[in-house]
């Protein structure tokens, strides 16, 4: 599979904060990538480097096996974590602006259609609600036909059913070949979007795969919860079992054994449920602390 | 220098602009009202006694001199009083040493003053002379558009570009192929549109109901107009260039702003300031626009009669534009 950007022993410091300490990574051609970590870990630097739109204090970035350059930008689409948009101008009128800063454009028809833009298209972009938003947003950074597309915390602030409808989005556009560069801290996104996801954590790379491959490697426990006023203390002491929040954690390998265990102490099982660890789980038995805080 | 990208960015500012009633609607009325106001303010002419232009006042010797009511004003040079009598500034103009004294046809206070000096010198040559008067709305509108177009070019271009750089719309522009070159050209030529378009708009709305004064030509008023309004944008640039906090460009482009209201000459004569606060004033673009456009309007200056500002203008520009590009900076590191 063709490498599409090559990330060599990157660092970006500002004053005395190291932002990005000493990254290797290569992205491959028609992968959805995902950069994960929690808030300050280095996600939006590194892929800020990646576009151009910063220097790297150290290292380089390769597109396509050469250093990146200005005449990338006609090549690569943009959604920041936050960017406004000229006020009074219409939906349609901002498509108009950014189509002529590039030689070659998609017809504004597909584009329409494929980020479902045609029932606000002459809306004002202040009267915009946050998913309309983020879908004229992604509609820009695909209003040149990128090769490669850079999606900043795309859904950071969407309600559930509006983050739903941006992962059809990404798939979507995925469908077209296109390499999706994705930064989250929503965990189900990057499960249910990357063909291969990056953990950072203050700067550094913390674990690299595919979801499943990280998954499978740190774990081969589920979690079996339980509301705490059914199960004695004694019995959460004796097997190392972990009260967080009013429910009893019990990590294991066995469901089975487990189960068989409670029901001999005549512990009832009502409201009992059953978890298999994400990546969100992952995170914090690598670092210590959660992927949100 | 990619025309299609620079005039794209030019339509969608020009949009924003007139699409924001409010600030269109600000743009507009604030120089009428001030106008109006004005007019109104300074609608008498607040003089107590009849004034007599007198020709070497010193080596004059007449009864008429020591006639109560009557002020006399000293000029060396005949040309300059008898601009200063069809402008209405004084109402009669009298030289006693050859004998003759000019009148404006067309004044009524010059025609009292006339019957009075005539008592006591009815021998002298008379010259008529006319012209319509000119009052301080006339004096004061160049003051006043001068200052609405500072306003506008100052905080027009330096905000919106500090708004823009604040909340990341330079750095979603700056992910695209537009250059810095295109962009700022594109901010100057749209703003330079805007203020010459409303400035005209005001102009030609008001002179429907104040019949301004006009000596030179509009295309000369024109020219300066456009160099002051750039002069002043390639400013608003160069304040904004590398700021990022829209209470600090508040701050600056107060500071730009304020001495030039005070000190350029907008509301009153700077001849009678001291030396140091005129050479200050020099230095500032609206100083030049001001009595450039003045000079045009009340006393038909050429182009060339004006040379002197628009070469200070032409000079102010360029300083800035090249320290403005210079220093320009999209801003995206954090």
């Amino acid at each position: 599979m063709q490498e599409v950007i090559r990330v060599e022993n990157l660092t970006k410091s500002y004053k005395d904060i190291i932002a990005v300490d000493n990254i290797n990574f290569a992205i491959q051609k028609g992968h959805c990538f995902g950069l994960l970590g929690p808030n300050g870990a280095g996600k939006t630097t590194t892929i800020e480097i990646m576009e151009g739109i910063i220097k790297a204090t150290k290292g380089e970035v390769f597109y396509y096996n050469k250093p990146i350059d200005e005449s990338m930008s006609q090549q690569i689409g943009i959604q920041f974590q936050h960017t406004a948009l000229q006020d009074f101008l219409t939906v349609k009128e901002t498509l108009n602006l950014f189509t002529s800063f590039y030689q070659h454009t998609v017809p504004h028809h597909e584009l329409i259609e494929l980020c479902d833009l045609s029932e606000f298209l002459d809306r004002d972009n202040r009267l915009l609600s946050g998913g309309q938003r983020q879908r004229l947003l992604l509609a820009l950074a695909l209003i040149n036909d990128p090769d490669i597309v850079f999606l900043d915390e795309p859904t950071t602030g969407l309600d559930p059913q509006a983050r739903r409808n941006f992962w059809q989005l990404i798939k979507n556009i995925k469908a077209r070949d296109k390499t999706v560069v994705l930064t989250t801290h929503y965990m189900d996104e990057a499960q249910q979007l990357c063909d291969d996801v990056l953990i950072m954590d203050h700067g550094q790379i913390i674990a690299r795969g595919t979801p499943r491959q990280l998954l499978n490697q740190h774990f081969d426990e589920v979690f079996i919860y339980l509301p705490a006023e059914q199960v004695p203390d004694e019995l959460c002491q004796q097997n190392n079992w972990q009260v967080h929040e009013q429910q009893v954690e019990i990590t294991t390998t066995d469901v089975e054994a487990t189960i068989t265990l409670l029901l001999s102490e005549k512990i009832s099982l009502t409201g009992l449920h059953v978890k298999s660890p994400n990546l969100d789980d992952l995170f914090l038995k690598l670092t210590g602390h959660s992927l949100r805080d | 220098m990619n025309f299609s990208r620079f005039f794209a960015v030019v339509k969608a500012r020009n949009i924003e602009f007139f699409r924001d009633r409010s600030s269109l609607g600000w743009n507009l009325v604030f120089p009428i009202l001030m106008l109006v106001g004005l007019s109104f303010v300074f609608s008498g002419d607040g003089r107590a006694v009849y004034k007599v232009g007198v020709l070497n006042l010193a080596q004059s010797q007449s009864d008429f001199l020591d006639t109560k009511y009557l002020s006399f004003i000293d000029y060396q040079e005949s040309a300059l009083g008898e601009v200063k009598l069809e402008q209405h500034s004084i109402d009669l103009l009298v030289d006693f040493n050859a004998q003759k004294y000019w009148v404006n046809q067309g004044a009524p206070n010059s025609y009292l003053v006339e019957k009075i000096f005539l008592n006591s010198h009815n021998n002298y040559q008379r010259i008529e002379t006319q012209g319509r008067k000119i009052r301080y709305v006339d004096w004061v509108l160049p003051g006043i558009l001068g200052m609405n177009m500072m306003f506008s070019c100052l905080f027009g271009v330096g905000y919106v570009i500090v708004r823009y750089r604040k909340n990341a719309v330079l750095k979603r522009l700056k992910a695209t192929p537009l250059s810095a070159l295109e962009f700022v050209s594109a901010q100057l030529v749209s703003r330079l549109f805007i203020v010459i378009f409303l400035s005209s708009v005001v102009y030609t709305g008001c002179n429907l109901f104040f019949d301004f004064y006009m000596l030179g030509s509009y295309f000369d008023l024109l020219i300066i107009a456009v160099l002051g309004a750039f002069s002043l944008i390639t400013l608003g640039l160069l304040v904004a260039s590398r700021s990022k906090s829209e209470e600090l460009i508040g701050g600056l482009l107060n500071l730009s702003s304020w001495p030039m209201m005070l000190l350029s000459g907008v509301w009153f004569s700077l001849e009678g300031a001291p030396d140091m606060v005129k050479v200050f004033a020099d230095f500032l673009p609206l100083t030049h626009l001001v009595a450039g456009a003045r000079k045009i309007i009340t006393e038909g200056a050429t182009l060339t009669d004006i040379s002197y500002h628009v070469s200070v203008l032409l000079v102010m520009s360029a300083v800035f534009l090249t320290l403005g590009a210079y220093l320009f900076s999209w801003n995206t590191e954090r």
